[in-house]
């Protein structure tokens, strides 16, 4: 229960709607911090705009509720400033991959040192369910009333094309290994990237015969498959499903803040950098 | 000179370095402790556009910055002496690159021609420089600035490597004013 | 004083962005602010400040508020198109209290309209952009001097006001290159921010990231604790506090200078490059005999409607040279209250107004 420390317990309960999966996510993010220890008062906790934004009125450090899609661009301005902080950011998949996809593409780019936790609900819950660039194909939304005509992001696949350095995904449904996603993230110095698949029961859940936030979870089991047992499936098995696990961990690019720290350094003739 | 403001124009194409020009001219009237402003109008091509560059000195305060009725017009452009010369104060200096602007209308000011260019082509080395020559020919019949302080100012903005081929340019160009008649 | 030097209007907000202190600066290359990047990106990592390129207008507006969140002075520049971008940003800032300075070069607008070339079109825009009524404070500087002092003065207000200002320099009055002489390092008030123990009236002291305090910053209506609230007395009170701590300062926060205007009976209003136009244009009227003033604006917002008003008691016309249809004009004319003529004088052509243009103007009233 050492975790609770991390949260703001005044402001509790939640907004979120019962059998939300948010706050298994926000769960999962603070038993992570208290895994690796992380230091509450040299921690900024940056989010967007939607429901998973909300996450930071309950953590008990500094945090950022920014503008609908920037979250990641305010984060930078704050690890550039103070690189000795540990930066996180929280967004959902509307905030990070619509509205928010150029930042999310560059700051992987630059391997910006910021652990970016996107709750995947496949939703823009917070304006009652309209479909995002993570809404699967032929589910019905807000906006998709005949069934959703576009495909889906591989989120994990385009973040790591861009450049991040760290990425893994799971689901509410595999908490444990969410945790332990999360953690390593969080001990990961350049751009870390976990997406979480987590239940809108209210606005996707329902219009998708899966109202009832269990029967979510067991879509989320049903669906899962982790990358060592894809690696034996064919092509058609894979069809409909979603991988979850780590898919990349490089300690090899230089995490940009420090390069940055490394230039001032070089250019005052200091030598070559602090916080070695 | 007289403490009252004196304008300049260069008009010519983008990549012939008269904006260039324009700054060095007007940081040689700072350092020789006059007051000077420098402005400028270019369009979005960095080479081949209209580019005009303006110089205003003065031993007073200058309340408008751009130039209304410039003393001296130097064109480097067939179509920026159909365009500006219209402005030229009465009595006024125009210089024409000799081989780029090939019809001068007459009227009541100062032609000359010097083939500007060709001298830093072909005396210099480098067509690049022409702006610098254009610079000491300016000086040469105008006497704005002292000789000596222009090619300080040269020598401050030119690039590193490049202060001999841009002395070079200047004296070519200090001889070519000089060497003019005016007409 | 330094020694004098010819200096473009862009570098001076450099140097006097660095002498006010700026740390941190994020952007995104746009015609005419552009060399403010550029020689930043040179600078700021000399002087252990850091400079970053973003991917967009908008993620370089959210940086800066981050930055000084963190504790940093931080600036952007951008241009009309960029301007347009940042505001939802900017209305953050302004929410959140977020010190910051924002340099728009004014050039011919709408839209991508003409890039290299001056207008004044975007002082509505830098008062009103963002949505929601909300304080920014706006400075027009009219020379290559001035965009140094008062971008050194944007900082020092943005740091005690905990309010985004605005730069609102133009084409002109950035490309320019005048004969300068800066003000010795230390000589102009660089402000500081607010913090706890330490904070004027109506304006909150500040905690930065990292110093323990544990804080919530959203955009959100919120009550004095910094978390969100849709109560309405709080709300009322949030908002009526923010525009307040500017509204307050009206008077402190002015900044003109009068010219010719103890016999005026017209009064030229002129603010940026177009004050050098009317102040050329007055003394031409003088010297033949007229009896014009002028009233030049260094700060346009809040809008110095009690030096209008009084002008206005004095003379019997009021002149508006501006380049764009009439955006401080209407804001004359609502200070001058039919205490006398009010009278526009427009350019749009992407040409500085010209003084011989503007002395038939002065000399027809």
């Amino acid at each position: 229960m050492e975790e609770l420390r991390f949260l703001r317990r005044e402001h509790l309960p939640h907004l979120w709607c019962a059998g939300c999966g948010h706050g298994i996510v926000l769960g999962a993010v603070v038993r992570a911090m208290d895994r690796v220890g992380i230091d509450q008062d040299r921690t900024v906790v940056v989010s967007g705009i939607g429901c998973s934004s909300r996450a930071v009125g309950y953590l008990n450090m500094d945090t950022l509720h920014t503008t609908h899609g920037r979250a990641l661009a305010f984060a930078t301005g704050i690890k550039l400033a103070r690189p000795d902080l540990h930066v996180v950011v929280l967004a959902g998949d509307g905030d990070l991959a619509a509205i928010g996809g150029n930042h999310l593409i560059h700051a992987a780019r630059r391997n910006m040192g910021i652990t970016c936790v996107c709750f995947n609900n496949g939703i823009y819950g917070m304006t009652s369910g309209q479909y995002s660039p993570l809404t699967p194909a032929g589910f019905r939304t807000a906006t998709a009333p005949y069934g959703h005509l576009e495909r889906d992001f591989d989120l994990c696949r385009l973040v790591q094309a861009a450049g991040a350095t760290y990425v893994a995904r799971s689901t509410t449904y595999h908490v444990h290994q969410t945790i332990e996603y999360v953690a390593r993230a969080l001990s990961h110095e350049g751009f870390s990237f976990v997406e979480v698949l987590t239940q809108c029961p209210t606005y996707f859940g329902r219009r998708n015969r899966m109202a009832d936030p269990v029967r979510m979870l067991e879509w989320f089991r049903q669906r899962a498959v982790t990358v060592a047992q894809a690696g034996r499936m064919k092509p058609e098995e894979l069809r409909g499903r979603v991988l979850i696990g780590e898919f990349h961990r490089t300690e090899e690019v230089p995490e940009y803040s420090r390069s940055y720290r490394d230039l001032i350094a070089r250019l005052s003739g200091e030598g070559d950098g602090d916080g070695r | 000179m007289a403490g009252e403001r004196w304008e300049a124009r260069l008009a010519g194409a983008g990549g012939q370095g008269l904006i260039t020009a324009g700054i060095i001219l007007a940081e040689a009237a700072v350092l020789a402790g006059r007051n000077a402003v420098q402005t400028q109008s270019y369009g979005p091509e960095s080479r081949g556009g209209a580019s005009r560059a303006e110089v205003v000195i003065s031993d007073g305060e200058i309340d408008y910055p751009k130039v209304t009725g410039p003393d001296v017009l130097l064109v480097m452009t067939q179509e920026a002496c159909r365009r500006y010369l219209g402005a030229l104060k009465p009595g006024g200096l125009l210089v024409a690159d000799q081989d780029l602007v090939d019809e001068v209308p007459p009227g009541p000011y100062r032609v000359v021609r010097v083939p500007i260019t060709r001298i830093a082509r072909e005396e210099v080395g480098r067509e690049i420089v022409a702006n610098i020559v254009a610079l000491g020919v300016l000086v040469a019949l105008t006497e704005v600035v002292p000789e000596g302080v222009l090619e300080e100012a040269v020598m401050a903005r030119v690039p590193r490597g490049t202060e001999e081929l841009n002395r070079k340019a200047l004296r070519a160009g200090l001889a070519a004013g000089k060497g003019t008649a005016a007409r | 004083m330094s020694k004098p030097r010819l200096m473009q209007g862009n570098e001076a907000c450099v140097e006097g962005a660095l002498e006010a202190g700026l740390r941190f600066f994020a952007g995104y290359p746009i015609t005419p602010s552009t060399e403010i990047a550029e020689m930043l990106a040179e600078r700021l990592p000399r002087v252990g400040g850091v400079f970053i390129q973003m991917e967009d207008e908008i993620g370089s507006m959210a940086a800066v508020i981050g930055a000084s969140l963190a504790g940093v002075r931080s600036m952007t520049a951008t241009s009309g198109p960029g301007f347009s971008l940042k505001q939802e940003n900017i209305g953050y800032a302004a929410i959140t209290e977020t010190p910051c300075v924002v340099v728009n070069v004014q050039r011919v607008g709408p839209s991508t309209g003409m890039p290299t070339s001056p207008a004044q079109g975007d002082v509505m825009q830098a008062r009103w952009g963002t949505h929601g009524d909300h304080p920014v404070v706006v400075l027009a500087p009219a020379s290559v001097l001035e965009t140094y002092v008062l971008t050194v003065r944007a900082f020092a207000i943005a740091d005690e006001l905990r309010v985004p200002v605005i730069l609102l320099s133009d084409e002109v009055t950035a490309h320019m290159r005048e004969r300068v002489q800066l003000p010795d390092p230390g000589a102009l008030p660089r402000g500081e921010r607010p913090r706890p123990g330490r904070a004027p009236a109506n304006v909150p002291p500040m905690v930065h990231f990292g110093e323990g305090g544990r804080i919530l910053v959203t955009g959100l209506y919120h009550d004095p604790s910094g978390f969100w609230t849709e109560k309405p007395e709080e709300a009322d009170r949030l908002l009526r506090r923010l525009c307040g701590k500017v509204e307050s300062r009206r008077e402190e926060l002015t900044l003109v200078e009068r010219w010719y205007l103890d016999d005026a009976r017209v009064a030229v209003i002129a603010y940026g490059c177009v004050a050098r136009t009317a102040l050329r244009a007055v003394r031409l009227a003088r010297e033949r005999g007229g009896r014009a003033g002028m009233l030049r604006l260094a700060c346009l917002w809040p809008f110095p409607r009690h030096e209008v008003a009084a002008l206005a008691e004095k003379v019997d016309a009021i002149v508006v040279p501006e380049m764009n249809l009439g955006q401080v004009l209407g804001e004359v004319e609502r200070a001058a209250c039919g205490r006398c003529r009010v009278i526009g004088y427009h350019r749009v052509d992407s040409e500085l107004i010209r003084p011989e243009e503007l002395v038939p103007v002065l000399e027809g009233v």
